[in-house]
């Protein structure tokens, strides 16, 4: 069986006074039907690997690959126009910033029914319970009210979840989602996630998850790639994260506090040790 | 003394009432959380307090001085707020360097070059991004340029929302190491929101449960370490930060 999602050597720079600096630097992997979690510190070139799937990179960023394929189609070789066919109807992604990514002159509710209608038509009453049922699936309780509102009038959460909401109701095949839960409380915060992974999993989707969050990508994830400087420095299964032997996962999981803290400081990566060339 | 005392606050956008009776009483140099539900208001409370949701009835007090509906200069180099949203917070064409200068400027304060330098280092930027703009920045990057424009002033009281909720965690490491040193060394008070609790246990003192506008219990930080919370809704939160804790080896 082909992969859902094939990448080779994939590469992003940005031109500098110096000369071109890379911010990803050779990525490779392949994704079936599966929950992949890409971590790894700020900066790391985890979001423009999510962007550049989706030829999402601005200029004057620069995107290669030996290989780019989904389901068979080769995404560099697409045009742009190709591009917007496959965006939200194939492959949708959760950007990282919720609210630079919703339109601010569309209520809520608008843009979600545009996303439902990307790739059918549907009678309009169809299209209103559908809005509103999805909102309640995110855990939003009130969707009447929050559907007439416009981005700035809702709470960061609720951003984040509206966002979830306009990407998954187009059922893609793919949803990358860019630390898609960073302003929830745990509790919604985890039924948020079982929402995606009931979708992922019940439609055979895939998933590629993008977070700091090392606990949150272990639980919700199948695998799980490490990035540091561009590049994938580990590669494990989900489960085995906590065992982890090398240096960064283990620095980035001392880093974290723990709910019955007592650590006057707590231990920061020292980035010095394992700086690649 | 109290840096922040909140008496009976409701707060309203339009006819919509957000908050119920908010009431609490925050000690100068405490380090104060305000968890709870997404949506229950917790950055309202905040922008309440900073002078960016003016339709509140009820008493919002900072060192002892009244506040009044609108904004007020004098009341920035005395608190200042990180905004949850890093990404609408910064300005798209300012350079980072322009963004630090500006507060400075505004306040007529000199040797800004060295001061937008020193506290660029405070927070883990390193130099090259000084002539940058926002959108050449990662999240994580673009949330330690807010927190670095809220130092400029050197305030007494930050209003934190999320600050680190969009940062990885040996960034978030970094900072929380910066905001507890920075309020040991100058006495600085702290009302921060968060949905991470851990964090909570590492920065704060004391905290506020908040569920559908109004403060469900308030507690000491020693009750959230050893799990004895009492109201219903903070021991679902309990329940579901211990819900995903990695087994580490
Ligand atoms: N337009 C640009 N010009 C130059 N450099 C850029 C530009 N956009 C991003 N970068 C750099 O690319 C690197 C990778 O950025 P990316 O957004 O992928 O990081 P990330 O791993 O998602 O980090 P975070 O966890 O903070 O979101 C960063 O160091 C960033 O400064
Ligand atoms: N400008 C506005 N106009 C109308 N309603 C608003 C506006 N801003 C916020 N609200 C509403 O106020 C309520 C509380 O929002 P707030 O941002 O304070 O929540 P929060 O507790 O900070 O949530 P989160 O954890 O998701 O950030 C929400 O229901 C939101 O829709
Ligand atoms: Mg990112
Ligand atoms: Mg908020």
């Amino acid at each position: 069986m082909s992969a859902l999602l094939d990448v080779k050597n994939l590469r992003v720079s940005f031109p500098t006074p110096r000369g071109p600096v890379e911010v990803v630097r050779g990525v490779s992997f392949t994704l079936g039907r599966e929950r992949l979690g890409i971590v790894g510190e700020s900066g790391s070139g985890k979001s423009m690997t999510g962007r550049s799937i989706l030829k999402l990179v601005r200029a004057p960023g620069k995107v290669t690959a030996d290989r780019l394929s989904f389901d068979g189609i080769e995404l560099t070789a697409q045009s742009e126009r190709q591009m917007r066919a496959i965006r939200g109807a194939r492959i949708s992604m959760v950007m990282q910033d919720p609210k630079f990514s919703l339109n601010p002159v569309m209520t809520i509710g608008e843009q979600i029914a545009e996303a439902l209608l990307t790739h059918q038509t549907l009678p309009r009453s169809e299209i209103r319970a559908r809005v509103f049922a999805m909102l309640e699936s995110v855990r939003i309780n009130d969707p009447e009210r929050v559907a007439k509102l416009y981005p700035h009038e809702v709470s960061g959460g609720m951003g984040q979840r509206v966002m979830i909401a306009m990407m998954l109701i187009p059922e893609p095949d793919l949803l990358i989602a860019d630390e898609p839960t960073s302003a929830l409380d745990v509790s919604v915060q985890a039924q948020v996630l079982d929402i995606i992974n009931e979708q992922i999993v019940g439609k055979g989707m895939g998933l590629i998850l993008i977070s700091h969050d090392l606990n949150l990508v272990a639980s919700y994830c199948d695998r799980i790639l490490v990035m540091y400087r561009g590049e994938v420095v580990e590669a494990c299964k989900a489960s085995e994260l906590g065992q982890t032997k090398h240096p960064y996962t283990r620095g980035l999981l001392a880093a974290m506090p723990r709910i019955d803290e007592n650590r006057d400081e707590l231990p920061v990566l020292d980035r010095s040790a394992w700086a690649t060339a | 003394m109290t840096a922040i005392s909140l008496k009976n606050l409701d707060i309203s956008y339009g006819h919509t009432q957000i908050t119920h009776g908010v009431t609490l009483d925050i000690a100068a140099g405490a380090s104060f959380a305000l968890v709870g539900e997404s949506g229950s208001g917790k950055s309202t409370v905040l922008k309440a307090i900073a002078g960016l949701a003016p339709q509140w009835k009820g008493d919002i007090a900072v060192n002892g001085k009244p506040r009044s509906h609108g904004i007020d200069r004098g009341f920035s180099k005395m608190c200042q707020m990180v905004f949850q949203d890093p990404y609408g917070s910064l300005h798209p064409r300012k350079t980072i360097d322009t963004t630090l200068s500006e507060p400075l400027d505004i306040h007529g304060i000199g040797n800004q070059g060295k001061r937008v330098e020193e506290t660029m280092a405070a927070v883990g930027l390193d130099r090259r991004f000084r002539f940058r703009f926002p959108h050449q920045l990662s999240g994580g990057q673009r949330q330690r340029v807010a927190i670095a424009r809220a130092l400029m002033l050197e305030p007494r009281i930050l209003l934190l929302d999320e600050p680190t909720s969009a940062l990885d965690v040996s960034v978030q490491a970094e900072i929380l190491n910066l905001l507890k040193r920075l309020r040991r060394e100058q006495g600085l008070t702290y009302l921060m929101v968060t949905h991470n609790l851990p964090v909570v246990s590492f920065l704060c003192d004391r905290l506020a449960v908040m569920r559908g506008g109004r403060i469900v219990e308030v507690a000491d930080v020693a009750q959230l370490k050893a799990g004895t919370l009492v109201d219903p809704y903070s021991r679902e939160l309990l329940a579901a930060n211990k819900g995903h804790a990695l087994e580490s080896a």
